[in-house]
């Protein structure tokens, strides 16, 4: 039932912030630095999650030799910024991470 | 053809082929919560009560890692903060609706949906095109919980030797492939992995995405704010 609370509570916040600007907030009150600074959001959370889940192993600690994860989230990377394609660098990555686990 | 369902298919098939990256991101989100020790029901609950993404994987990695529930709360809210920017955008275009629709169209203005939703307000002035982003929320609905499902039901079958819990930042990192060209967004996002990183083990509660988050975004109003006085 714990479980329950929980996932009505994200969901509840996850509503919640897209409901707020729609239903009280008129355009003008968001001036445009504070919708600039808006636009960095996912570059400043999404490495919180990206970075531990590849440098630190399940127990927190640093992971930095013997890590395919390493070398295959670079090589995503790279195909992102070549392709610009999301699907495109999730392959890349899967496949190298693959490729470094099953074949080297 | 009645004009209404002509904008909603209008935006059926302008967010279409934004569902592409969406497919191997509900099946991951549904392997990994079955993984995790989420019921099937509760997995489906996820996606059809919180129906986001990045929420819905930043719920099981901090569930995952032990976290309490205010913190995993307060990290979803955290990740959510982008949709004020989206709501906030879209609000004038919607402003004369009833209150139902704007609930209705609160609950499915997810980050594809809005892209494609917004190019169309500002290039048209029909008072129906909120249809458009209910064409394209609903299609979004359905591929998240179709493959929310599949995930559920596939994931018993994929071995746990295949590493598959690495698609999770892999996913995230595809979701910043615009971002790594510009230079305030490296830096940002460097800033924000160090933190998390070797925060992770010091700061409490697992806020670390929180204080990384915050950290990063203080950095971007900073270095923005630079860039303007030059």
């Amino acid at each position: 039932m714990n479980n329950w609370i929980l996932i009505i509570s994200c969901g509840l916040i996850t509503f919640l912030t897209r409901f707020s600007m729609i239903a009280l907030l008129k355009k003008e009150m968001f001036n445009d630095r504070i919708r600039e600074v808006l636009s960095f959001v996912p570059s400043a959370i999404f490495p919180a999650i990206i970075f531990p889940a590849i440098f630190l192993d399940s127990s927190g600690d640093f992971q930095l030799e013997n890590n395919p994860k390493i070398m295959a989230a670079i090589i995503a990377m790279l195909i992102g910024i070549i392709s610009k394609n999301i699907i495109a660098t999730i392959i890349a990555g899967l496949a190298s991470y693959w490729f470094l686990i099953f074949v080297i | 053809m009645n004009n209404k369902f002509r904008v909603f298919l209008r935006g059926i098939f302008d967010v279409s082929p934004l569902m592409i990256p969406v497919v191997p991101f509900g099946l991951i989100f549904g392997v990994l919560s079955i993984d995790i020790g989420f019921s099937p029901i509760e997995t489906m609950g996820m996606s059809l009560i919180v129906f986001g993404g990045a929420s819905q994987i930043v719920l099981l990695q901090l569930f995952s890692g032990g976290a309490s529930s205010l913190v995993i709360i307060s990290s979803v809210g955290a990740v959510n903060s982008r949709h004020l920017l989206y709501g906030a955008v879209v609000s004038e275009h919607l402003s004369g609706l009833k209150l139902v629709w704007k609930i209705i169209i609160s609950y499915f203005l997810v980050d594809q949906a809005f892209a494609r939703s917004n190019e169309y307000f500002k290039n048209n002035e029909d008072k129906n095109k909120y249809f458009h982003l209910v064409g394209g929320g609903i299609t979004c609905w359905v591929i998240w919980q179709t493959t929310t499902f599949l995930g559920i039901v596939l994931g018993a079958l994929i071995p746990e030797k295949l590493g598959l819990s690495f698609a999770v930042p892999l996913t995230f990192l595809a979701l910043l492939v615009n971002d790594f060209r510009k230079f305030i967004n490296i830096i940002v996002i460097i800033i924000s992995g160090l933190v998390a990183t070797f925060g992770f083990n010091y700061i409490p509660y697992k806020a670390y995405v929180i204080v990384a988050g915050v950290t990063a975004l203080i950095t971007a109003a900073v270095l923005t704010n630079f860039k303007k006085n030059e």
